[in-house]
Order: C-alpha cells, then sequence, then structure tokens
C-alpha cells in the first residue's frame, strides 16, 4: 500500500482568529486531490469541529490527516484536561464550552455528535489530566475518487 | 427550486460587500437562519444561504467548510474588514440587510426557498 498523504498542523489554545485555517488548507488538499464534493465536505466538517474543540477544550494540540486510497483518517491529540465523561460528552446538547465560546455561536454540545454523523468510525481516548485523542475515519471504498 | 443569490439580495434591498464574481453563478437552495454556527454545522445543507446576525470570523470558516453559496448578515450588521478579507479570499460572498432576521426570512419564503430538512432528535 502507498505511503498514505499526510497533512498536519498545529492548533493553538484559545486563537479564535486562525481557528479553522488548518480545516482550510485540509479542504484545499481534498479538491485539490480529486475527491468528492460529499466526502470533502465530511472531511471538512469533522475537521473543523476537531479544531474547535482544540482551540476551546484541549488547550491546543495536533491535528493530522492521512489520505489513501481507501481512507481518510483524522487523527486529533491534545494534551489537555481531558473528558472525564466520554460518552455524556458524546450527547447532543452536552456542553462544558464557557460563555465566551457560545457567544461566537459554539459550544451547543453538538461537536462530537456531529463528528459522529460525518464519519464511519471515531474512536476516542481520553485521560483526565493526560490528554485526548479522537481519530476519526471515512471510508472511500467505491466513493471517493482518486487520489 | 434555487433563487439566485443577488436576486435575493435584490428582494431584500440588501448591500453587497464582496465576492460580486460568484455572485454571477451564487444560487441558494435552502435557507438557514441562525446564531448558533454549531447547528449549522450539523444541519445546513449544500446549497444553503445563511441568514446570520453574528459578524465574527468562524461565521466566515463555517461557510466555507460547508460551502455554503452566501452569507447574508441581518439587522444591518456590519463584519469587519479583517472578515470581508477572508472571504474574498475564499470567494464567499456576503450581504448585509438592514431588515429583522424574522423580516428576512419571511421574505424570503415567501419567494419560495425551502428550509433545510432539520432530522429527528438522537437519529
Amino acid at each position: 500500500m502507498a505511503a498514505p498523504y499526510v497533512v498536519e498542523f498545529e492548533v493553538e489554545k484559545d486563537d479564535f482568529l486562525a481557528a479553522g485555517e488548518g480545516s482550510g488548507s485540509v479542504k484545499d488538499t481534498l479538491k485539490m486531490l480529486g475527491m468528492h464534493s460529499a466526502i470533502i465536505r465530511r472531511a471538512a466538517i469533522i475537521t473543523y469541529e476537531a479544531e474547535m474543540n482544540l482551540v476551546i477544550h484541549g488547550g491546543g494540540g495536533v491535528l493530522k490527516v492521512l489520505i489513501t486510497p481507501e481512507r481518510i483518517e483524522i487523527v486529533s491529540s491534545d494534551e489537555g484536561p481531558g473528558i472525564p465523561d466520554v460518552e455524556m460528552a458524546m450527547r447532543e446538547g452536552f456542553s462544558t464550552a464557557p460563555d465566551r465560546v457560545r457567544e461566537m455561536g459554539f459550544g451547543a454540545g453538538m461537536g462530537l455528535p456531529n463528528i459522529k454523523r460525518n464519519s464511519d468510525s471515531l474512536s476516542i481516548d481520553s485521560t483526565v489530566g493526560v490528554g485526548t485523542t479522537l481519530r476519526a475515519v471515512i471510508e472511500l471504498a467505491g466513493q471517493g475518487g482518486s487520489v | 427550486m434555487f433563487m439566485k443569490v443577488r436576486e435575493l439580495a435584490k428582494l431584500l434591498g440588501a448591500k453587497v460587500l464582496c465576492g460580486e464574481a460568484e455572485l454571477e453563478t451564487a444560487e441558494a437552495e435552502f435557507v438557514y437562519a441562525a446564531d448558533l454556527m454549531s447547528d449549522v454545522l450539523a444541519f445546513a445543507q449544500p446549497g444553503t444561504l445563511l441568514l446570520t446576525g453574528l459578524t465574527n470570523i468562524q461565521i466566515i470558516r463555517t461557510a466555507q467548510m460547508l460551502d455554503l453559496p452566501a452569507v447574508l448578515f441581518v439587522r444591518g450588521k456590519h463584519p469587519q474588514e479583517e472578515m470581508i478579507r477572508l472571504a474574498s479570499q475564499v470567494g464567499l460572498p456576503l450581504l448585509v440587510s438592514d431588515k429583522s432576521m424574522y423580516e428576512t426570512s419571511g421574505i424570503i419564503f415567501q419567494a419560495g426557498l425551502s428550509p433545510c430538512p432539520i432530522p429527528e432528535r438522537g437519529e
């Protein structure tokens, strides 16, 4: 199997101005690779929601997108406070975001459920006080176009 | 049904802030009116015109991720230069209407555009 095409970028804590820049470049890359627009859209939503989570909750972190002809894998890792109850965090409407984030139109407890909705598989490993790694996969078999 | 965003702008008396070139072809099939970008990211379909009263930079990012044809700010809310610059960069037309969210929505609804389908809770 060919080595994956990798896009990787760092996300700064509380940098709401730059948030979304990295996701925008992932989107441009997928477009350049000739992916189907519905796939690009799903990947962009996952990446952007994960990027916002790093900005808001994770204390910053790293987003890595690995692209092969078979799948797009989006991995977000941080060394933030961790998620005490992942099952609870996955519930639509559950949020621990501060008011200033809500005033920007985010932090409504839709992010993780929305990531899940757009992924074919999703895993979240989180340890309180250590950090969180989120891995979302979009399978491309028969629908992704060429890489 | 689709409508040219430029036609909608005319109907609303809205001002175009950027994206004149894109407006030549920009069309909307759905409309979503919200200040909650979390909801927009979850529910906006391709071809959705976004009506909002928020003017922070993440509005532009949200629209960019979703390939929205345009964003219309209601109640005369004017985005900062920085936002207009980013929108121009990513080819996103921005419009401003003096009318309220409700009135803007009503006029567009009467013109025949559909709301985004909202999935049932828990789906």
